[in-house]
């Protein structure tokens, strides 16, 4: 009988989300110790905080198990099939920017486009008897932005953290990763691919188009949305 | 019965149909070694199969198909000539769409044979024909065979011929290359300033990475080449696109790729393939009157046709995939043979899709 509110349980992305809810008049709190993932809310009755890792939030809102949750685009549009028909863009929270982006060793001066990635990745595959390696954890987003673009050749290696460390290291050629700045990147030689970004992403808030509403939860919801706006 | 009771005893029918015409029955394992199957088709097949792994053996497919495992199979220990049928379940991804099942059974017909192409085509396909029964299905057909030989045929470098027939498949990708080696878009600048500097390998960005300077310079060297051939003429171009527009009833397509072949003398062979499979297929009691053709046909699938491809589909129900499908395949028995090959070709049939059309189910 409570509407839940899934928002990410650490870090920055947290501090923003409760400034954000802050500036419209909701106060999130986490309650307890440090540890302990339990949060309060205060402003608007019947909407309980559930503290959550952003990459759960997706699965968490596609099944319903929660009403609301803030996360970025990246996530949703990686982890959720149809993301359209699970879940509905509430508010761009204007935080948390990030593009999803290709990026190859600066010393590749014959590489700019996707053009040449897949002439690059041709001659590769010729040459070491493998496919070039993508290192990335966004599999389905880069695949499929690598399938319309008709390249062809690559193969997406997974790499869940340091990813722009891995071309140096040698266990892959090439890196898709989200970046804001692009610092890391140019820290570690690497440049990004000229064609644009995969996708571009911010912090968002979601709600949940399969999860169960009562009545009573609707108007919980209608007003808190509305303190929102 | 249940469901899945009729389908498994339409396919046993099928199955024994196929014997009947002189196939082994074979079988497949359902968990695929992964390997083989990513080198094949690259990332693609993620999207398109199943994986999973355990510690021994490292990632394994649930089949996606059978053309793959009866290849290697006919490949390893096979005598020749050979025909199999096999028939079990296929397991497909879906990503997008959860009207399209994940799991459905096919049953399918190969014909190994270097003796006489044409008739081998013909045979597939008079015999898949034959087990679809009275329904009315439209079939299309195609020949990937003929634009693999035009592309070959052009006159321009072999780098760019080489990057065309990679992307025959893809055919976004080949427009836009096509485009670029006829000089209809332009190079990107900075390809164009990369090409400008005296010697675009000197610079002082750390070399990083497995792939080596030699390969960049190399790379260089082919953009070079690139920029100083002369571009592939709009005449070329234009033939190119007349050939992927040629649909049409078969005997008016074989005239309309005749006329073409007159100022594309690469396809002369390709066309004479066709007009011989015609014969055959007039030869095996199918219609080649009514028969539809379409060029471009089969270029969308996934890449192992190269010659013949034929597809039946249910007329007004677009939303349906088609009810068999099948075609040449001699350039995956090079692959997947280690230095040997024997003309391939293929197709099959889902028992399922049959009995829904029926409305057996």
């Amino acid at each position: 009988m409570t509407i839940k509110l899934g928002v990410p349980s650490k870090g920055r992305l947290m501090d923003k989300t409760f400034d954000w809810f802050r500036a419209r008049g909701v106060s999130l709190a986490r309650t307890g110790s440090d540890r302990e993932y339990a949060g309060a809310v205060e402003g608007v009755d019947g909407v309980e905080l559930v503290l959550l890792s952003a990459g759960e939030i997706p699965r968490e809102l596609a099944t319903g198990r929660i009403h609301l949750g803030v996360t970025g685009t990246d996530l949703v549009r990686e982890k959720l099939a149809r993301w359209e028909q699970q879940v509905e863009e509430v508010a761009l929270l204007g935080f948390g920017q990030a593009d999803l982006i290709l990026a190859v060793p600066n010393c590749w001066v014959d590489v700019d486009t996707l053009d040449d990635l897949d002439a690059a990745s041709a001659a590769f595959r010729a040459r070491h008897g493998f496919r070039l390696r993508i290192a990335t954890k966004y599999h389905r987003l880069v695949r499929e932005y690598l399938q319309d673009n008709g390249v062809a050749d690559y193969q997406l290696v997974d790499s869940q953290g340091a990813t722009e460390g891995v071309v140096k290291n040698e266990t892959a050629e090439a890196i898709a990763d989200i970046t804001s700045t692009g610092e890391t990147l140019r820290a570690n030689h690497l440049k990004i691919m000229s064609d644009g970004p995969i996708l571009k992403s911010q912090a968002t808030l979601w709600r949940s188009r399969v999860a169960t509403y009562s009545d009573a939860d609707r108007l919980v919801l209608s007003k808190l949305l509305d303190t929102l706006r | 019965m249940p469901k899945k009771a009729k389908i498994r005893a339409r396919a046993a029918a099928l199955k024994t149909m196929f014997e009947d015409a002189g196939a082994n029955p074979v079988e497949t394992s359902l968990l695929q070694p992964a390997e083989v199957l990513l080198d094949l088709y690259g990332e693609d097949i993620r999207a398109r199969a199943y994986v999973t792994s355990d510690a021994l053996r490292g990632e394994q497919m649930l089949r996606p198909d059978f053309t793959v495992p009866v290849v290697q199979m006919h490949m390893d220990h096979g005598a020749e000539p050979a025909r199999y049928t096999y028939a079990g379940e296929v397991f497909r991804r879906q990503e997008d769409d959860p009207s399209k099942p994940n799991e459905y059974a096919q049953v399918g017909y190969e014909v190994f044979d270097r003796e006489n192409p044409a008739a081998a085509d013909a045979e597939v396909f008079a015999l898949i024909r034959k087990g679809l029964g009275d329904l009315d299905l439209r079939a299309a057909t195609g020949d990937i065979g003929i634009l693999m030989a035009a592309v070959s045929g052009l006159n321009t470098t072999q780098r760019r011929k080489d990057a065309l027939l990679r992307h025959i498949w893809r055919p976004r990708r080949f427009r836009a290359l096509l485009d670029r080696f006829s000089g209809r878009t332009p190079a990107p600048q900075a390809r164009m300033a990369m090409l400008a500097k005296p010697d675009p390998m000197t610079h002082d960005f750390p070399r990083i990475g497995l792939r080596s300077d030699a390969e960049v310079a190399a790379r260089i060297e082919a953009l070079k080449e690139d920029a100083e051939a002369a571009p592939i003429t709009a005449n070329e171009v234009a033939l190119i696109e007349a050939l992927l527009g040629v649909r049409e009833k078969l005997p008016y397509a074989l005239e309309h790729l005749r006329d073409i072949a007159v100022d594309m003398p690469a396809i002369t062979e390709a066309v004479y393939c066709l007009k011989d499979r015609m014969d055959a297929l007039q030869a095996q009691g199918i219609d080649v009157d009514a028969l539809e053709f379409e060029a471009s046909y089969g270029r969308t699938s996934m890449e192992y046709y190269d010659g013949f491809v034929f597809g039946f589909y249910a007329e007004g129900r677009p939303d349906l995939p088609p009810v068999a499908t099948g075609g040449r395949y001699d350039a995956l028995t090079r692959v997947l043979g280690q230095g040997r090959e024997i003309p391939a070709v293929g197709g099959v049939i889902r028992p399922g899709l049959l009995l829904e059309l029926e409305g057996a189910l």
